[in-house]
């Protein structure tokens, strides 16, 4: 992991902690973050961790750029060494893998796909090596998922896969983007999945659709009335799969605002996780489940 | 008051300075892509500059007021006209009820800027009556305006009359327009002598423009330093692992045809980019017509900071004028 720290012109500081993704990476670009917003410094308006990297928006009248980048470069080695532990929350999210939505939409692109002969999940399956569509989503469903990044378009989140380099999942974007995509899609693209906040363009293959909004600007959605966009980076997510009728169940429980996700406080120990990642993962869910 | 949209024009939306504070959740500052424009039509009118205006692109609304009112027009060269009768730009225009406002075709630029006494009163949201339609946030119901609509008009603060900017304090653009870039972000991806000809060539604006971004055509595309893709980089040499896509960067993706991102643009992403347009050239790019042949220029950053304190030195010589 090599650093390297660059201008985005006047306006930005744009840290890249490494080439690669992996949690290492991700994980010390959410402690430097974190880091620079405790600090307050003057003339920083915006702090953008991002998978494998962060950007910093700053006000060059007030702090100079100079100034701002050795006071970043500081905090690299502050973030190397203080204990890789951060305090966030784990949330459950219910997927209807295969749906009708997705599907309908998929056949409507399939000649802009690698493999119009078959679903996306049956192409993805295939060339990471399962046995079938079933398997595949317990894989995807199996382990949980770090959000790496908020953004795209508003409230989306990125998720990176809390497993080894090995069990990672990786299928290309579609060949060329599709012009519309179900809003709550549950899609899929190089390492990372993803859920569309909003319908829309999209070039991600896609697996199912949740029924529970994650952007609202309306904020009618009870858990969306403080804020409207429900993910922040470096949030956990579990996914659970469910049938047609937990997913029409959950639709009518989000339209008359009875529905909680299942949300709780966790802390999150990198070092204890990469110990042993199988049982602590086991442990995360346990915790949602267990209360 | 209100102001009722007898026809929207091309596209139409609400804008005021914009929606800070929410880019790491991919909101986009959106906001006048000609903010200065937008500040000198606000301050003719006698509002703040950061109160919530029109910015029309190519073709102008047709809007009727429901009471008397003054009104300024700024940013592109665009024939003005209350009830048929031409009327200056960049000035401070009374207005009586039952009167309509609307335009000749655009002569040069690409985008208006129309500010009403009091400011268009839609709600404020995460700070800011800025239109977000991808988000369908802020603006006139998250959208663009529509013929029917009746816009909303906040209570003119003070009396303005005959209030002009000078010629000097317009600011237009040369052509070739100059875009001035600090070279950085992914550009070690590309070599050398292919990026000293990205700089010296010349470029056409390509008709993919709008508020999310700029895309230009017509000069060589970029050539690769060979590596192996990193880990979740995706498979194309111009990819990267997904990152913050700073406002103004210039993303080239395949290499081939370069785009600047704007006001609406996506947060982040997986193409690589070359530099950064500075802060003091990003309002020339919504002026910006397609097939206007433009050059990027390659500035150091003591040149943008050069640059943004003449565009503050300009903006304090506007607020003197007005204030």
């Amino acid at each position: 992991m090599k650093t390297r720290y660059t201008f985005g012109g006047d306006e930005h500081l744009f840290v890249e902690v490494d080439e690669e993704m992996s949690l290492d990476a991700f994980f010390k670009s959410l402690s430097m973050t974190r880091i620079i917003a405790e600090r307050k410094i003057a003339g920083v308006t915006e702090i953008c961790p991002a998978n494998a990297s962060f950007q910093v928006k700053f006000d060059p009248d007030i702090v100079s750029p100079q100034a701002l980048l050795d006071e970043v470069k500081s905090i690299e080695s502050l973030a190397e060494h203080s204990d890789p532990v951060i305090e966030t929350r784990i949330i459950e999210i219910p997927v209807f893998y295969q749906d009708p939505w997705t599907h309908e939409t998929l056949m409507r692109f399939r000649e802009r796909h690698q493999d119009p002969k078959s679903s996306d999940l049956e192409y993805a399956a295939r060339i990471n090596g399962y046995d079938s569509v079933e398997a595949f989503i317990g894989a995807h469903s199996g382990s949980p998922w770090f959000v790496s990044m908020v953004g795209f378009v508003a409230g989306l989140p990125f998720m990176f896969q809390m497993v080894e380099r090995e069990r990672q999942i990786q299928v290309p974007k579609y060949l060329r983007p599709r012009t519309d995509t179900p809003k709550l899609t549950v899609g899929y693209g190089g390492c990372f999945s993803c859920i569309y906040s909003v319908r829309g363009a999209g070039g991600y293959q896609m697996f199912g659709i949740t029924p529970m909004p994650i952007f609202d600007p309306d904020q009618k959605t009870s858990y969306l009335s403080d804020f409207m966009v429900f993910f922040r980076p470096g949030d956990i997510v579990k996914f659970r799969p469910i049938d047609r009728v937990e997913y029409d169940r959950t639709v009518e429980a989000v339209a008359n605002n009875s529905f909680r996700p299942k949300i709780r406080d966790v802390s999150f120990d990198l070092r204890a996780f990469n110990a042993d990642i199988r049982g602590y993962n086991a442990k995360l869910e346990g915790m949602i489940n267990g209360g | 008051m209100a102001v009722k949209v007898i026809n929207p024009g091309l596209l139409t939306s609400v804008q005021d300075l914009g929606r800070p504070g929410y880019f790491h959740l991919g909101i986009p500052t959106s906001g006048a892509m000609d903010s200065y424009a937008m500040r000198a039509a606000n301050l003719l009118v006698g509002n703040d500059e950061g109160a919530a205006g029109l910015e029309a692109v190519f073709v102008g609304p047709k809007l009727e007021f429901t009471q008397d009112s003054v009104v300024a027009v700024t940013g592109a060269e665009m024939p003005v006209r209350i009830d048929g009768q031409e009327q200056p730009g960049w000035s401070a225009i009374p207005v009586k009820a039952g009167q309509t406002l609307s335009f000749d075709y655009l002569k040069s630029g690409a985008r208006i800027y129309i500010a009403i006494a009091g400011g268009i009163d839609v709600p404020v949201a995460l700070g800011s009556r800025s239109t977000y339609p991808i988000g369908a946030l802020g603006g006139f119901k998250g959208r663009a305006i529509a013929a029917g609509d009746e816009l909303p008009v906040g209570k003119a603060r003070k009396a303005v009359n005959g209030a002009s900017v000078p010629e000097n304090l317009r600011r237009k653009s040369a052509m070739p327009v100059e875009l001035r870039i600090v070279p950085g972000l992914y550009d070690h991806r590309v070599t050398k002598s292919s990026l000293d000809r990205f700089f010296d060539e010349e470029w056409k604006v390509a008709p993919e423009a709008d508020r999310m971004g700029y895309r230009f055509k017509g000069g060589t595309p970029l050539e690769f330093v060979e590596r192996e893709q990193p880990f979740g980089a995706g498979s194309d040499p111009s990819n990267i692992v997904d990152s913050c896509y700073p406002y103004g960067s210039v993303q080239v993706p395949g290499g081939t045809e370069p785009i600047i991102l704007h006001r609406d643009a996506v947060s982040g992403g997986g193409y690589f980019m070359i530099g950064t347009v500075i802060s003091a050239d990003m309002d020339l790019i919504g002026q910006l017509q397609p097939n206007t042949p433009s050059r990027f220029r390659r500035v150091t950053m003591e040149d943008a900071m050069q640059a943004r304190h003449e565009e503050a030195a300009r903006l304090d010589k506007l607020r003197a004028h007005l204030g």
